[in-house]
């Protein structure tokens, strides 16, 4: 497909248009990028929500769930998945569309005009999401879907990019979870805006809603003292958007919802949950704030990047110089890199 | 950097077993392909419509129903029906397939048929090659 032929698709809601758009985005085309340029002015109206936690608790059941509630409310969904892939092989088994299945057999969720469902490799990245996620985001965003789910690699370990992308983050965990240092140390107990006790048939639900109840009232404890703290900003741009969550503990607790996700129930409480944190977030100037500060992360790290190139590339020989020079002990590090700074100042 | 080869594959049909889909979807996955995995009972429209949406570069259908006559050449009209390109995508069929259907369904556009004990290598290498070869606009070697 052409590039104009993908841009008028996506303008005329073609989902081949969007298919093709999302793979040439996630491949980093030239033609992705001119695509994300075109589209761009169109985004910023979807509700992103985030579901992440350990392998098996039930995040893609939980999608799917969500997925017929929304469209039973007249949204549109878009849904991306994230799995793992080898960053040795490059391979991936991609396996969250199959639990795609609603509860009402009479509408099917796979070919639902309203539903578009996107699987991704995470390509061997650390994090839970894969590189071009954020911009697939966008173009479903553009698309003109009214909510987006994104669903993280199930990894355990500090998936919290997460919070990067996303309005809400539900985390899904299941009975016997709890107690473990494992969780605490995961990260994910700060990233909540809304706390799935999945698999509640199982027994054992109230322990673990317990034990997250305590948890998250202790964060909140240990941030009202910070905050108060000479060090409180020192710390909030260390930790950056996590602080900025923990700092929900003024006027937004995480609520904890029990759920049996493959027989729906909960799920209305969660959707529930979901539109009233959303509400939250606009009505406290929160969106705004969150956004700000995600985009100005991620221009700040695309000046990054674009100044390493100049000086790999166009400032390849002098910058090969500098670093010589500090080899053997000419000029100190910081004298290279003032020199670099006053370079690229004079001659670009 | 080269562009990831992705793959369907998808269960149709009644049948009720999936091991070997899923041993294949494992193998295709280490050779370094993405694969995406249906599930059991997909109807063929369902399957075109997740080719379309996951932008795959092939479909693999298996299916041990029998019925794979009436159900491969619908899955390749919906993936037209909702917009996607044959002329760039390779079908492939896994399953018990007698020798003359082989060649129908060969002559209806699908690139290559494996029954079953078809080492797991020639249906990678298949893959491999003719995946280039079909977006260069190349036609089956029958
Ligand atoms: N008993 C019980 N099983 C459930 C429930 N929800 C989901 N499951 C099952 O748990 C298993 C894993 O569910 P998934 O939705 O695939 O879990 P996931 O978190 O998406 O898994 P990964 O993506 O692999 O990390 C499946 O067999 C589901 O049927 C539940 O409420 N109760
Ligand atoms: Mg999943």
């Amino acid at each position: 497909m052409r590039l104009q032929d993908i841009v008028r698709g996506l303008e005329e809601g073609n989902r081949r248009a969007l298919a093709r758009a999302i793979t040439y985005v996630e491949n980093d085309y030239p033609e992705g990028k001119e695509i994300m340029k075109r589209v761009f002015k169109k985004t910023g109206n979807a509700h992103v929500v985030g579901i992440t936690g350990f392998p098996g608790v039930g995040k893609s059941t939980t999608v799917s769930k969500l997925v017929q509630k929304f469209r039973e409310k007249g949204r549109k969904v878009g849904v991306v998945a994230v799995d793992p892939g080898s960053p040795f092989t490059g391979g991936a088994l991609l396996g969250d569309r199959l639990r795609m299945e609603g509860l009402d057999v009479s509408k099917n969720l796979w070919l639902d005009p309203g539903v578009f469902f996107r699987s991704m490799s995470s390509r061997g990245r650390a994090g839970g999401l894969a590189a071009k996620t954020g911009d697939v985001i966008r173009l479903l965003d553009a698309f003109g879907f009214d909510v987006i789910l994104v669903e993280t690699v199930g990894a355990g370990q500090s998936e919290v990019d997460i919070v990067e992308v996303a309005d809400t983050s539900i985390v899904v965990m299941m009975p016997e979870m709890g107690d473990d240092i494992q969780i605490n140390k995961a990260g994910i107990l700060e990233i909540g805006d809304i706390y799935v006790v999945n698999k509640a048939d199982l027994g054992g639900a109230e322990k673990t809603v317990k034990w997250l109840k305590s948890m998250i009232m202790m964060d909140q404890e240990a941030v009202e003292i910070l905050s108060k703290t000479s060090h409180a900003d020192e710390y909030a741009v260390e930790s950056g958007e996590i602080f900025e969550r923990m700092k929900r503990s003024s006027d937004w607790t995480p609520p904890i919802i029990t759920t049996v996700a493959d027989r729906g129930e909960g799920i209305d409480e969660l959707v529930d949950a979901i539109e009233k944190h959303f509400n939250h977030l606009k009505s406290s100037g929160k969106l705004k704030e969150r956004r700000v500060r995600r985009i100005s992360r991620e221009v700040f790290s695309i000046i990054t990047e674009e100044i390493r190139n100049i000086l790999i590339n166009e400032k390849g020989g002098s910058f090969r110089e500098v670093v010589e020079m500090v080899v053997n002990n000419e000029i100190d590090p910081h004298t290279a890199a003032e020199r670099m700074i006053r370079d690229l100042r004079t001659n670009t | 950097m080269e562009r990831k080869i992705r793959v369907l594959v998808a269960k149709v049909g009644l049948d009720g077993h999936d091991r070997g889909a899923k041993v294949v979807a494992r193998f295709l996955r280490d050779a370094g392909f993405e694969v995406i995995y249906t599930g059991l009972h997909r109807t063929p429209e369902e399957v075109a419509m997740a080719a379309v949406q996951e932008d795959v570069d092939v479909v693999g259908i298996s299916l041990h129903s029998g019925a794979h006559m009436t159900l491969v050449p619908k899955v390749m009209r919906y993936i037209e029906e909702y917009g996607g390109d044959l002329s760039e995508m390779v079908i492939l069929v896994g399953g018990i397939v007698p020798e003359d259907d082989i060649q129908k369904l060969k002559e209806m556009g699908v690139d290559g048929v494996f029954i079953p004990g078809t080492p797991i290598e020639r249906i990678i290498d298949f893959i491999r090659k003719r995946v280039p070869e079909k977006k260069r606009g190349e036609k089956a070697k029958a």
